[in-house]
């Protein structure tokens, strides 16, 4: 027997309770109906023209390049889409998914408050209820964005059980979905969980390959060597590579969070150290013990602590296509300086392990031009920041 | 006798005594590892004619803060797929009466489906019924457990579909498991006012014992469902009365509960 449909190789699924199989089902069609739909389309494109801000530009990062010895640093600045991440690009198209669907109570999870923030954002705009649930150590961390998600008018739940953290508030959100399934659309805010999901996200996250794809071949005459971004569950990640999946002269490069180092084990390197597993949905890589329980992830990056990831990475992983490494957390506060010196850019701590990793590929081979996606801004990181550069 | 056997069995005789079966849950290692076996021994002594085994999972989306709450201190305990194995094989040596193990597709998965075919089959395990694991999915799990004979429960939902009712309940094997309400497991105090009308659905598709689960926690709970099911699972309400008796008056506390239960779904 053939497992089911949704498939990345021997990755993804749908592994759900029952009483959510037909709202998975009735997901997969209200999407491949609006992706049919040119009215859908349509409206998407000009909120993210009008509102979102769109196309982010992609800067030429001279003074960067220099200092990390590459020939070219591109960076596609997500940072300056409207509330400060890509997120927003997945959330407007998910939202506008949710009001076709007729449902008008969305849930959502958050780890670094960007995709609630998104996700508030969004439903203010549409009109939508909004309930947020986010772990209580993430709440601690990331507070000025539960702020921000209390002024757009969303609730903001505390997910208090097990690591406090992305994955139990991903848990909490499933578990507010199975429970109000008939109105309810659960607003996912990354490239993971069961299928459509890693479909809907990638495609909705696209935009930023697309946009950084034409605009290397405005600037360079040609396309990047290498195009490189972080890694949490995989949604900014994966909308770069997307575009320039068929380019077999373009390397593609993800980054994870290390934490205090892979060998510590206090890690979010999912990839780097996981193995196959089931969570939130679908069959991925998982970082667990030999039980199959779960491990906690680590990262002082709210956005990449989670313990896996989604699956078409574990697919590229697997294939090759896609190479992923992995910055501790001492490298990515490095590297939010460097950036912030060498370009005038503070930028989150998420994205600051893409940048910390450009040290290596200069090392490695510095005749290369690199495009790497600057997932969003670091307003929201810097008491974390302060805490730790001023130690 | 086969686990499959023992299910059978166990619904004819709740059926010609002209009463619901009981069918209570516990997770394994909870409240200690200690106490597991004991309180097993109690619940067959308080009539139940089937066993759910709860095997603590780190991430268990479809369960409520009871059930979350055990599985947490089970796992503090150290309990893994093996453990519970060993307690089944107790409870079936000891009592000769069903015992299907109820967890998450990953703690499957991670000790594999080979292995757990034949690990529970040696420990005369009747059936698995696993939360996340939806049909379209099963494929490989089923690929192991048929040929050893074991049983991978089917749930169902209110939502489920008139034809998916019937593709899932018509094949289903030992029991089907209707899920009461659209939300996680938790003793509710009032049951859905629907549940007849989708318990009937099911029934008129199945071939095997309907059992309703999910949110059942009074003994008023049970005889309203008189006529209605063949049986009932109790988890959530099944913890609550170990959690709030004194240590040693738990076991006591457990059997007259399913006492209780099992008197009201007489008619
Ligand atoms: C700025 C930023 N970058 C990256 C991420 C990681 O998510 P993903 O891997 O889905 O892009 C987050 C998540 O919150 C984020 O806020």
């Amino acid at each position: 027997m053939t497992e089911g449909r949704g498939r990345f190789g021997e990755f993804g699924g749908q592994y759900l309770p029952e009483t959510l199989m037909p709202a998975i089902f009735e997901l997969e069609r209200a999407w491949d109906e609006a992706q049919k739909d040119a009215g859908f389309k349509a409206e998407l494109d000009r909120l993210l023209r009008d509102y979102v801000g769109r196309p982010t530009p992609l800067t030429d990062a001279t003074r960067l390049a220099k200092a990390v010895g590459l020939r070219r640093v591109l960076l596609k600045r997500e940072d300056l889409a409207h509330t400060g991440a890509h997120k927003i690009n997945n959330a407007i198209g998910q939202a506008l998914l949710a009001r076709r669907m007729g449902k008008r109570r969305i849930v959502a999870e958050t780890g670094a408050g960007q995709h609630g923030v998104a996700t508030a954002t969004v439903c203010a705009l549409l009109g939508l209820e909004c309930v947020v649930y986010m772990g209580t150590l993430d709440i601690q961390r990331q507070a000025p964005n539960v702020f921000r998600m209390k002024l757009l008018g969303a609730e903001v739940r505390e997910a208090s059980s097990g690591s406090q953290t992305l994955k139990d508030a991903i848990n909490e959100a499933i578990r507010d979905w199975v429970t109000n399934v008939r109105t309810t659309y659960y607003l996912l805010g990354s490239a993971m969980g069961p299928h459509p999901y890693p479909t809907i996200v990638r495609e909705l996250q696209r935009v930023i390959g697309a946009e950084a794809r034409a605009q290397s071949q405005a600037l360079l005459g040609r396309l990047p060597d290498l195009v490189s971004a972080c890694v949490g569950g995989g949604s900014n990640a994966i909308g770069m590579f997307a575009a320039f999946l068929d380019d077999a002269g373009v390397a593609l490069r993800g980054v994870e969070a290390a934490g205090e180092g892979v060998a510590t084990g206090k890690h979010a390197a999912t990839i780097t150290a996981g193995s196959v597993g089931v969570l939130h949905g679908a069959k991925t890589l998982v970082l667990q013990d030999e039980a199959g329980q779960i491990i906690e992830a680590h990262s002082i990056s709210a956005g990449l602590d989670y313990p896996g990831v989604g699956p078409q990475h574990a697919a590229l992983a697997k294939s090759g296509r896609a190479v992923y490494v992995s910055i501790t957390d001492q490298e990515a506060l490095d590297a939010v300086s460097l950036l912030a010196r060498t370009e005038g850019v503070i930028c989150a701590l998420e994205s600051a392990h893409a940048i910390a990793d450009l040290h290596r590929l200069g090392a490695e081979d510095g005749d290369r031009d690199v495009a790497v996606c600057l997932s969003g801004r670091g307003d929201k990181d810097l008491d974390t920041i302060i805490k730790r550069l001023g130690k | 006798m086969t686990g499959l056997q023992r299910i059978a069995r166990a619904f004819a005789q709740a059926k010609a005594e002209h009463r619901l079966a009981v069918v209570p849950y516990l997770t394994v290692g909870y409240p200690d590892r200690a106490s597991t076996r004991g309180l097993l021994a109690a619940a067959v002594a308080g009539g139940a004619d089937v066993i759910e085994l709860g095997v603590p999972f780190s991430d268990p989306l479809a369960d409520g803060t009871t059930v979350q709450r055990a599985s947490e201190v089970a796992l503090a305990h150290g309990v893994t797929l093996a453990d519970c194995l060993a307690e089944a094989k107790a409870i079936v040596d000891g009592y000769d009466i069903p015992v299907v193990l109820m967890g998450y597709t990953n703690s499957l998965l991670r000790y594999g489906f080979a292995r757990v075919a034949d690990d529970a089959r040696a420990a005369g395990v009747a059936g698995v019924i696993v939360v996340d694991l939806p049909v379209e999915e099963a494929g490989p799990l089923d690929a192991a457990l048929v040929p050893a004979g074991i049983a991978r429960i089917e749930l169902l939902a209110p939502t489920t579909t008139e034809d998916r009712i019937a593709r899932i309940a018509g094949a289903a094997r030992g029991f089907v498991y209707c899920v009461s309400l659209t939300g996680v497991t938790g003793a509710r105090t009032e049951l859905p006012p629907d549940v007849g009308a989708f318990v009937g659905r099911v029934r008129a598709k199945a071939a095997v014992p309907a059992v309703l689960g999910f949110g059942i926690s009074t003994p008023e709970h049970v005889a309203s469902l008189r006529g209605v099911v063949d049986g009932v699972a109790v988890g959530s309400a099944v913890i609550n009365v170990v959690t709030n008796a004194a240590p040693a008056a738990r076991a006591e506390a457990l059997r007259t509960y399913v006492a209780s239960l099992v008197a009201a779904g007489r008619s």
